[in-house]
Protein backbone atom coordinates (compact mmCIF):
# COMPACT_ATOMS: atom_id res chain seq x y z
CA UNK A 1 0.00 0.00 0.00
CA UNK A 2 1.22 3.49 -0.82
CA UNK A 3 1.92 5.90 2.03
CA UNK A 4 -0.74 8.25 0.68
CA UNK A 5 -3.40 5.56 0.79
CA UNK A 6 -2.37 4.59 4.30
CA UNK A 7 -2.66 8.21 5.40
CA UNK A 8 -6.27 8.14 4.22
CA UNK A 9 -7.02 5.19 6.52
CA UNK A 10 -5.25 6.97 9.41
CA UNK A 11 -7.17 10.21 8.84
CA UNK A 12 -10.45 8.28 8.73
CA UNK A 13 -10.00 6.96 12.30
CA UNK A 14 -8.03 9.77 13.95
CA UNK A 15 -10.48 12.07 15.72
CA UNK A 16 -10.31 15.80 14.99
CA UNK A 17 -9.35 18.14 17.77
CA UNK A 18 -12.35 20.14 19.02
CA UNK A 19 -10.85 23.44 17.86
CA UNK A 20 -13.94 25.55 18.44
CA UNK A 21 -14.41 24.25 22.00
CA UNK A 22 -10.69 24.79 22.75
CA UNK A 23 -10.81 28.33 21.37
CA UNK A 24 -13.93 29.15 23.38
CA UNK A 25 -12.42 27.86 26.65
CA UNK A 26 -9.17 29.73 25.95
CA UNK A 27 -11.14 32.89 25.14
CA UNK A 28 -13.13 32.78 28.36
CA UNK A 29 -10.26 31.84 30.68
CA UNK A 30 -7.77 34.09 28.89
CA UNK A 31 -10.28 36.93 29.28
CA UNK A 32 -10.65 36.10 32.95
CA UNK A 33 -6.85 36.26 33.30
CA UNK A 34 -6.95 39.73 31.71
CA UNK A 35 -9.58 40.82 34.25
CA UNK A 36 -7.45 39.43 37.07
CA UNK A 37 -4.38 41.26 35.72
CA UNK A 38 -6.26 44.53 35.47
CA UNK A 39 -7.65 44.09 38.97
CA UNK A 40 -4.10 43.60 40.27
CA UNK A 41 -2.89 46.73 38.46
CA UNK A 42 -5.73 48.77 39.99
CA UNK A 43 -5.12 47.21 43.39
CA UNK A 44 -1.39 47.98 43.40
CA UNK A 45 -1.78 51.49 42.03
CA UNK A 46 -4.47 52.46 44.56
CA UNK A 47 -3.06 50.65 47.60
CA UNK A 48 0.62 51.50 47.18
CA UNK A 49 0.10 54.73 45.28
CA UNK A 50 2.09 53.54 42.22
CA UNK A 51 1.95 54.72 38.62
CA UNK A 52 0.07 52.23 36.40
CA UNK A 53 3.38 51.38 34.68
CA UNK A 54 4.98 50.37 37.97
CA UNK A 55 1.81 48.64 39.08
CA UNK A 56 1.83 46.44 35.93
CA UNK A 57 5.34 45.25 36.81
CA UNK A 58 4.00 44.20 40.21
CA UNK A 59 1.06 42.52 38.47
CA UNK A 60 3.44 40.52 36.25
CA UNK A 61 5.52 39.49 39.26
CA UNK A 62 2.37 38.34 41.08
CA UNK A 63 1.12 36.25 38.13
CA UNK A 64 4.55 34.69 37.52
CA UNK A 65 4.78 33.84 41.20
CA UNK A 66 1.31 32.28 41.14
CA UNK A 67 2.13 30.28 37.99
CA UNK A 68 5.34 28.95 39.59
CA UNK A 69 3.80 28.32 42.99
CA UNK A 70 0.76 26.43 41.68
CA UNK A 71 3.04 24.37 39.39
CA UNK A 72 5.09 23.38 42.43
CA UNK A 73 1.94 22.37 44.29
CA UNK A 74 1.36 19.93 41.46
CA UNK A 75 -2.04 20.76 40.03
CA UNK A 76 -1.42 23.70 37.71
CA UNK A 77 -0.63 21.30 34.84
CA UNK A 78 -4.18 19.99 35.05
CA UNK A 79 -5.57 23.54 34.90
CA UNK A 80 -3.34 24.29 31.88
CA UNK A 81 -4.42 21.02 30.25
CA UNK A 82 -8.03 22.14 30.56
CA UNK A 83 -7.70 25.86 29.81
CA UNK A 84 -5.02 25.30 27.11
CA UNK A 85 -4.03 28.63 25.51
CA UNK A 86 -6.13 30.50 28.09
CA UNK A 87 -3.31 29.92 30.57
CA UNK A 88 -0.39 29.28 28.19
CA UNK A 89 -0.41 32.57 26.26
CA UNK A 90 -0.54 34.83 29.37
CA UNK A 91 2.65 35.21 31.44
CA UNK A 92 1.46 32.28 33.62
CA UNK A 93 2.30 29.89 30.74
CA UNK A 94 5.88 31.15 30.66
CA UNK A 95 6.24 30.71 34.41
CA UNK A 96 4.68 27.25 34.21
CA UNK A 97 7.02 26.11 31.41
CA UNK A 98 10.11 27.26 33.31
CA UNK A 99 9.08 25.89 36.65
CA UNK A 100 7.98 22.49 35.33
CA UNK A 101 11.36 22.03 33.60
CA UNK A 102 13.21 23.14 36.74
CA UNK A 103 11.24 20.68 38.86
CA UNK A 104 11.91 17.88 36.41
CA UNK A 105 15.70 18.29 36.42
CA UNK A 106 16.26 19.39 40.03
CA UNK A 107 17.73 16.03 41.01
CA UNK A 108 20.43 16.33 38.35
CA UNK A 109 22.33 19.13 40.03
CA UNK A 110 22.13 22.93 40.12
CA UNK A 111 24.31 23.54 37.06
CA UNK A 112 23.89 20.37 34.99
CA UNK A 113 20.23 19.95 35.95
CA UNK A 114 18.27 23.11 36.73
CA UNK A 115 20.70 25.57 35.12
CA UNK A 116 20.95 23.90 31.76
CA UNK A 117 17.39 22.61 31.50
CA UNK A 118 15.18 25.32 33.05
CA UNK A 119 14.77 27.10 29.71
CA UNK A 120 14.22 23.90 27.76
CA UNK A 121 10.68 24.98 26.84
CA UNK A 122 10.76 28.68 27.70
CA UNK A 123 14.07 29.35 25.91
CA UNK A 124 12.44 29.64 22.50
CA UNK A 125 9.82 32.03 23.94
CA UNK A 126 12.63 34.35 25.04
CA UNK A 127 14.65 34.07 21.80
CA UNK A 128 11.70 34.68 19.49
CA UNK A 129 10.24 37.28 21.87
CA UNK A 130 13.45 39.32 21.67
CA UNK A 131 13.79 38.84 17.90
CA UNK A 132 10.19 39.85 17.19
CA UNK A 133 10.44 42.82 19.61
CA UNK A 134 13.49 43.97 17.67
CA UNK A 135 11.73 43.65 14.30
CA UNK A 136 8.57 45.41 15.48
CA UNK A 137 10.65 48.13 17.14
CA UNK A 138 12.48 48.69 13.87
CA UNK A 139 9.21 48.79 11.91
CA UNK A 140 7.75 51.26 14.36
CA UNK A 141 10.83 53.47 13.98
CA UNK A 142 10.55 53.38 10.19
CA UNK A 143 6.77 53.90 10.01
CA UNK A 144 6.00 56.39 12.76
CA UNK A 145 9.50 57.50 13.69
CA UNK A 146 9.91 55.94 17.16
CA UNK B 1 11.24 -15.34 9.85
CA UNK B 2 9.37 -17.82 12.04
CA UNK B 3 10.93 -20.14 14.63
CA UNK B 4 9.19 -23.34 15.84
CA UNK B 5 9.72 -24.59 19.38
CA UNK B 6 9.10 -28.02 20.86
CA UNK B 7 10.34 -27.73 24.42
CA UNK B 8 10.07 -24.14 25.60
CA UNK B 9 7.62 -23.39 28.41
CA UNK B 10 6.55 -20.41 30.48
CA UNK B 11 6.86 -21.63 34.07
CA UNK B 12 6.23 -18.52 36.12
CA UNK B 13 5.55 -14.80 35.76
CA UNK B 14 5.61 -11.77 38.01
CA UNK B 15 4.33 -8.21 37.70
CA UNK B 16 4.95 -5.00 39.64
CA UNK B 17 2.93 -1.92 38.68
CA UNK B 18 2.39 1.77 39.40
CA UNK B 19 -0.66 3.70 40.62
CA UNK B 20 -2.72 3.91 37.42
CA UNK B 21 -2.46 0.22 36.60
CA UNK B 22 -3.30 -0.56 40.23
CA UNK B 23 -6.66 1.12 39.65
CA UNK B 24 -7.24 -0.73 36.38
CA UNK B 25 -9.37 -3.82 35.79
CA UNK B 26 -6.55 -6.32 36.51
CA UNK B 27 -5.42 -4.74 39.79
CA UNK B 28 -5.93 -7.93 41.79
CA UNK B 29 -3.80 -10.01 39.42
CA UNK B 30 -0.56 -8.05 39.90
CA UNK B 31 2.00 -9.23 42.44
CA UNK B 32 2.76 -5.77 43.77
CA UNK B 33 1.19 -2.35 43.31
CA UNK B 34 2.67 1.02 44.23
CA UNK B 35 0.64 4.09 45.11
CA UNK B 36 3.05 6.70 43.75
CA UNK B 37 5.60 7.01 40.95
CA UNK B 38 8.74 7.07 43.13
CA UNK B 39 8.53 3.67 44.92
CA UNK B 40 10.56 5.18 47.80
CA UNK B 41 13.38 6.09 45.41
CA UNK B 42 14.77 9.56 44.64
CA UNK B 43 14.13 9.76 40.91
CA UNK B 44 11.90 8.13 38.30
CA UNK B 45 14.86 6.46 36.62
CA UNK B 46 15.87 4.89 39.91
CA UNK B 47 12.24 3.96 40.51
CA UNK B 48 12.18 2.07 37.21
CA UNK B 49 15.37 0.26 38.20
CA UNK B 50 13.64 -0.78 41.41
CA UNK B 51 10.61 -2.01 39.41
CA UNK B 52 12.80 -4.41 37.44
CA UNK B 53 14.79 -5.52 40.47
CA UNK B 54 11.65 -6.23 42.50
CA UNK B 55 9.82 -8.06 39.76
CA UNK B 56 12.83 -10.36 39.28
CA UNK B 57 13.07 -10.95 43.04
CA UNK B 58 9.38 -11.86 43.18
CA UNK B 59 9.76 -14.08 40.12
CA UNK B 60 12.71 -15.99 41.63
CA UNK B 61 10.80 -16.42 44.87
CA UNK B 62 7.67 -17.66 43.09
CA UNK B 63 9.61 -20.09 40.91
CA UNK B 64 11.75 -21.17 43.86
CA UNK B 65 15.05 -20.50 42.12
CA UNK B 66 18.24 -18.70 43.11
CA UNK B 67 19.76 -16.15 40.74
CA UNK B 68 22.88 -18.30 40.38
CA UNK B 69 20.71 -21.06 38.86
CA UNK B 70 19.40 -18.82 36.07
CA UNK B 71 21.43 -19.00 32.86
CA UNK B 72 20.44 -15.75 31.13
CA UNK B 73 18.48 -12.57 31.80
CA UNK B 74 17.12 -10.86 28.67
CA UNK B 75 15.38 -7.53 29.03
CA UNK B 76 15.00 -3.92 28.08
CA UNK B 77 13.17 -0.68 28.72
CA UNK B 78 12.51 2.66 27.03
CA UNK B 79 15.26 4.78 28.54
CA UNK B 80 18.46 5.82 26.79
CA UNK B 81 21.11 3.08 26.88
CA UNK B 82 18.37 0.86 28.45
CA UNK B 83 19.73 2.27 31.66
CA UNK B 84 17.07 0.95 34.05
CA UNK B 85 17.68 -2.66 32.98
CA UNK B 86 21.46 -2.23 33.17
CA UNK B 87 21.37 -0.77 36.68
CA UNK B 88 18.89 -3.38 37.89
CA UNK B 89 21.07 -6.13 36.43
CA UNK B 90 24.02 -4.94 38.52
CA UNK B 91 21.95 -5.88 41.57
CA UNK B 92 20.27 -8.99 40.13
CA UNK B 93 23.55 -10.56 39.06
CA UNK B 94 22.42 -12.81 36.21
CA UNK B 95 24.31 -12.72 32.84
CA UNK B 96 22.46 -10.07 30.83
CA UNK B 97 21.45 -9.57 27.22
CA UNK B 98 20.14 -6.00 27.16
CA UNK B 99 17.93 -5.31 24.16
CA UNK B 100 16.03 -2.37 22.72
CA UNK B 101 13.03 -2.85 20.47
CA UNK B 102 10.83 -0.05 21.86
CA UNK B 103 7.49 -1.48 23.00
CA UNK B 104 8.12 -4.76 21.17
CA UNK B 105 10.92 -5.55 23.66
CA UNK B 106 8.85 -8.06 25.64
CA UNK B 107 8.27 -10.34 22.65
CA UNK B 108 11.79 -9.98 21.28
CA UNK B 109 13.21 -11.08 24.64
CA UNK B 110 10.81 -14.05 24.74
CA UNK B 111 11.87 -14.96 21.18
CA UNK B 112 15.60 -14.78 21.94
CA UNK B 113 15.25 -16.77 25.17
CA UNK B 114 13.12 -19.41 23.43
CA UNK B 115 15.65 -19.76 20.61
CA UNK B 116 18.48 -20.36 23.08
CA UNK B 117 16.47 -22.86 25.14
CA UNK B 118 15.31 -24.72 22.03
CA UNK B 119 18.90 -24.96 20.80
CA UNK B 120 19.90 -26.39 24.20
CA UNK B 121 22.40 -23.59 24.73
CA UNK B 122 20.71 -22.76 28.02
CA UNK B 123 18.28 -24.56 30.33
CA UNK B 124 16.33 -21.56 31.55
CA UNK B 125 16.06 -17.78 31.27
CA UNK B 126 14.24 -14.84 32.73
CA UNK B 127 12.94 -12.04 30.55
CA UNK B 128 11.91 -8.58 31.75
CA UNK B 129 10.10 -5.69 30.10
CA UNK B 130 9.63 -2.43 31.93
CA UNK B 131 8.39 1.10 31.35
CA UNK B 132 7.73 4.05 33.64
CA UNK B 133 5.30 6.78 32.67
CA UNK B 134 7.24 9.71 34.09
CA UNK B 135 10.75 8.70 33.06
CA UNK B 136 9.47 8.02 29.53
CA UNK B 137 7.58 11.34 29.35
CA UNK B 138 10.70 13.15 30.55
CA UNK B 139 12.88 11.56 27.89
CA UNK B 140 10.54 11.54 24.91
CA UNK B 141 8.17 14.45 25.50
CA UNK B 142 7.78 17.47 27.80
CA UNK B 143 8.45 17.79 31.54
CA UNK B 144 5.82 15.83 33.46
CA UNK B 145 4.56 18.85 35.39
CA UNK B 146 4.11 20.79 32.14
CA UNK B 147 0.43 20.84 31.26
CA UNK B 148 0.71 21.85 27.59
CA UNK B 149 -2.18 20.33 25.66
CA UNK B 150 -1.87 16.79 24.36
CA UNK B 151 -3.85 15.47 21.44
CA UNK B 152 -6.96 13.58 22.43
CA UNK B 153 -5.74 10.56 20.47
CA UNK B 154 -2.44 10.21 22.35
CA UNK B 155 -1.78 7.23 24.63
CA UNK B 156 -0.61 6.92 28.23
CA UNK B 157 2.64 5.06 29.03
CA UNK B 158 2.12 2.25 31.54
CA UNK B 159 4.24 2.03 34.67
CA UNK B 160 5.28 -1.48 35.49
CA UNK B 161 7.63 -4.37 34.97
CA UNK B 162 6.60 -7.81 33.83
CA UNK B 163 9.04 -10.66 34.29
CA UNK B 164 8.78 -14.22 33.04
CA UNK B 165 10.68 -17.42 33.79
CA UNK B 166 11.15 -19.71 30.79
CA UNK B 167 12.69 -23.14 30.74
CA UNK B 168 12.61 -26.56 29.08
CA UNK B 169 10.64 -28.04 32.01
CA UNK B 170 7.07 -28.72 30.98
CA UNK B 171 4.34 -26.44 32.30
CA UNK B 172 0.80 -25.44 31.36
CA UNK B 173 1.90 -22.80 28.87
CA UNK B 174 4.04 -23.70 25.87
CA UNK B 175 5.83 -21.21 23.64
CA UNK B 176 4.88 -22.75 20.32
CA UNK B 177 6.50 -20.45 17.77
CA UNK B 178 7.72 -16.91 17.24
CA UNK B 179 7.94 -14.59 14.26
CA UNK B 180 10.62 -11.95 14.05
CA UNK B 181 9.30 -8.65 12.73
CA UNK B 182 10.52 -6.28 10.03
CA UNK B 183 10.88 -2.53 10.45
CA UNK B 184 8.09 -0.74 8.59
CA UNK B 185 7.80 2.99 7.86
CA UNK B 186 4.52 4.26 6.45
CA UNK B 187 5.40 7.94 6.63
CA UNK B 188 3.61 8.93 9.83
CA UNK B 189 5.26 11.92 11.54
CA UNK B 190 2.67 12.64 14.26
CA UNK B 191 4.35 11.75 17.58
CA UNK B 192 0.99 11.58 19.32
CA UNK B 193 -0.53 9.06 16.90
CA UNK B 194 1.57 6.03 17.88
CA UNK B 195 -1.23 3.60 16.99
CA UNK B 196 -1.06 4.75 13.37
CA UNK B 197 2.74 4.40 13.40
CA UNK B 198 2.66 0.81 14.68
CA UNK B 199 -0.40 -0.71 12.98
CA UNK B 200 1.39 -1.55 9.65
CA UNK B 201 4.20 -3.35 11.52
CA UNK B 202 1.63 -5.39 13.47
CA UNK B 203 -0.25 -6.23 10.26
CA UNK B 204 2.95 -7.32 8.53
CA UNK B 205 4.11 -9.61 11.32
CA UNK B 206 0.66 -11.20 11.68
CA UNK B 207 0.57 -11.83 7.93
CA UNK B 208 4.15 -13.18 7.93
CA UNK B 209 3.32 -15.48 10.83
CA UNK B 210 0.22 -16.89 9.16
CA UNK B 211 2.09 -17.36 5.87
CA UNK B 212 5.11 -19.08 7.48
CA UNK B 213 2.97 -21.43 9.56
CA UNK B 214 0.30 -21.98 6.91
CA UNK B 215 -2.45 -21.10 9.37
CA UNK B 216 -5.66 -19.18 9.00
CA UNK B 217 -6.56 -16.28 11.28
CA UNK B 218 -9.30 -18.43 12.87
CA UNK B 219 -6.61 -20.77 14.24
CA UNK B 220 -6.09 -18.45 17.20
CA UNK B 221 -8.54 -18.05 20.08
CA UNK B 222 -7.06 -14.64 20.75
CA UNK B 223 -4.80 -12.29 18.87
CA UNK B 224 -3.55 -9.65 21.27
CA UNK B 225 -1.64 -6.63 19.98
CA UNK B 226 0.54 -4.54 22.25
CA UNK B 227 -0.26 -0.89 22.58
CA UNK B 228 -2.12 0.40 19.54
CA UNK B 229 -4.87 2.12 21.53
CA UNK B 230 -8.45 2.74 20.42
CA UNK B 231 -7.46 4.57 17.22
CA UNK B 232 -4.64 2.20 16.25
CA UNK B 233 -6.90 -0.79 16.78
CA UNK B 234 -9.43 0.51 14.25
CA UNK B 235 -6.64 1.42 11.82
CA UNK B 236 -5.14 -2.09 12.08
CA UNK B 237 -8.46 -3.78 11.35
CA UNK B 238 -9.07 -1.63 8.28
CA UNK B 239 -5.46 -1.84 7.01
CA UNK B 240 -5.31 -5.61 7.52
CA UNK B 241 -8.44 -6.02 5.41
CA UNK B 242 -7.29 -3.73 2.61
CA UNK B 243 -3.63 -4.75 2.44
CA UNK B 244 -3.71 -8.48 3.22
CA UNK B 245 -7.42 -9.28 2.83
CA UNK B 246 -7.52 -10.69 6.38
CA UNK B 247 -10.47 -9.96 8.65
CA UNK B 248 -9.23 -9.93 12.22
CA UNK B 249 -11.26 -12.26 14.43
CA UNK B 250 -10.93 -12.88 18.17
CA UNK B 251 -8.83 -9.77 18.25
CA UNK B 252 -8.11 -7.33 21.06
CA UNK B 253 -5.52 -4.75 22.01
CA UNK B 254 -3.96 -4.66 25.48
CA UNK B 255 -3.82 -0.84 25.44
CA UNK B 256 -7.61 -0.86 25.58
CA UNK B 257 -7.71 -3.46 28.37
CA UNK B 258 -5.12 -2.43 30.96
CA UNK B 259 -6.96 0.70 32.12
CA UNK B 260 -10.58 1.44 32.86
CA UNK B 261 -11.23 3.50 29.75
CA UNK B 262 -14.40 5.11 31.13
CA UNK B 263 -13.05 6.48 34.40
CA UNK B 264 -9.26 6.81 34.03
CA UNK B 265 -7.68 9.84 32.26
CA UNK B 266 -5.59 7.82 29.83
CA UNK B 267 -6.67 9.26 26.45
CA UNK B 268 -6.84 6.37 23.92
CA UNK B 269 -5.41 3.72 26.30
CA UNK B 270 -2.06 2.44 27.47
CA UNK B 271 1.29 2.23 25.71
CA UNK B 272 4.84 1.36 26.65
CA UNK B 273 7.00 -1.72 26.92
CA UNK B 274 5.11 -3.19 29.87
CA UNK B 275 1.60 -2.70 28.42
CA UNK B 276 1.33 -6.03 26.57
CA UNK B 277 3.15 -8.30 29.07
CA UNK B 278 1.22 -6.87 32.03
CA UNK B 279 -2.01 -7.99 30.36
CA UNK B 280 -0.58 -11.16 28.83
CA UNK B 281 1.20 -12.50 31.93
CA UNK B 282 -1.83 -11.94 34.16
CA UNK B 283 -5.23 -11.94 32.49
CA UNK B 284 -4.38 -13.97 29.36
CA UNK B 285 -2.21 -16.63 31.02
CA UNK B 286 -4.85 -17.09 33.73
CA UNK B 287 -7.47 -17.73 31.06
CA UNK B 288 -5.16 -20.17 29.30
CA UNK B 289 -4.50 -22.05 32.54
CA UNK B 290 -8.24 -22.30 33.13
CA UNK B 291 -8.69 -23.64 29.63
CA UNK B 292 -10.80 -20.73 28.38
CA UNK B 293 -8.16 -19.91 25.77
CA UNK B 294 -6.02 -22.49 24.00
CA UNK B 295 -4.06 -20.74 21.28
CA UNK B 296 -2.96 -17.14 21.66
CA UNK B 297 -0.86 -14.92 19.42
CA UNK B 298 0.86 -12.04 21.21
CA UNK B 299 1.89 -9.24 18.88
CA UNK B 300 4.07 -6.65 20.64
CA UNK B 301 4.28 -3.43 18.66
CA UNK B 302 7.02 -0.83 19.02
CA UNK B 303 7.29 2.68 17.62
CA UNK B 304 11.01 3.29 17.05
CA UNK B 305 10.64 6.95 17.91
CA UNK B 306 13.59 9.23 18.48
CA UNK B 307 13.04 12.92 19.36
CA UNK B 308 16.12 14.04 17.38
CA UNK B 309 14.90 12.37 14.18
CA UNK B 310 11.37 13.71 14.74
CA UNK B 311 12.80 17.23 15.05
CA UNK B 312 14.51 16.60 11.71
CA UNK B 313 11.01 15.97 10.27
CA UNK B 314 11.63 12.30 9.54
CA UNK B 315 8.78 9.82 9.82
CA UNK B 316 8.66 7.24 12.61
CA UNK B 317 9.53 3.60 11.80
CA UNK B 318 7.97 0.76 13.76
CA UNK B 319 8.49 -2.94 14.45
CA UNK B 320 6.41 -5.81 15.82
CA UNK B 321 7.26 -9.33 16.93
CA UNK B 322 4.78 -12.19 17.34
CA UNK B 323 4.80 -15.00 19.89
CA UNK B 324 2.43 -17.94 19.67
CA UNK B 325 1.45 -19.52 23.00
CA UNK B 326 -0.39 -22.78 23.51
CA UNK B 327 -2.12 -24.20 26.57
CA UNK B 328 -0.81 -27.69 27.34
CA UNK B 329 -3.45 -30.26 28.27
Amino acid sequence: MEKKEYKKIVDKYTPDEPRFRNALIAFIIGGFMGVLGNFLVDFYSSTFDLSSKDASVFMIITLVFLGCFLTCLGFFDKWVGFAKCGLIIPITGFAHAMMSAALEYRKEGLVTGIGSNMFKLAGSVIIFGVVSAYIFGLLRLLVIGG
Amino acid sequence: MTFKYNNVYINETSTVVGPYEAKGPFSKLYDKCYKDFYFNEKTWEQAETKLIQESVEILLKKSNRKNSKIDVHIGGDLLNQIVATNYASAIIGIPLIGIYSACATSNLSLLLASNMIEANQIQNAIVTASSHNNSAEKQYRNPVEYGGPKKEYSTFTTTGCAACYLSNEESKIKVESATLGTVVDMGITDVFNMGAVMAPAAAKVINDHLKDTGRKIEYYDLILTGDLGVVGKMILKDYMKQEYNITLKNYDDSACMIFDMDTQPVYMGGSGVSCLPLVAYTHVLNKMKKGELKKVLLVATGALMNPTMCNQHLSIPSIAHAISLEAVK
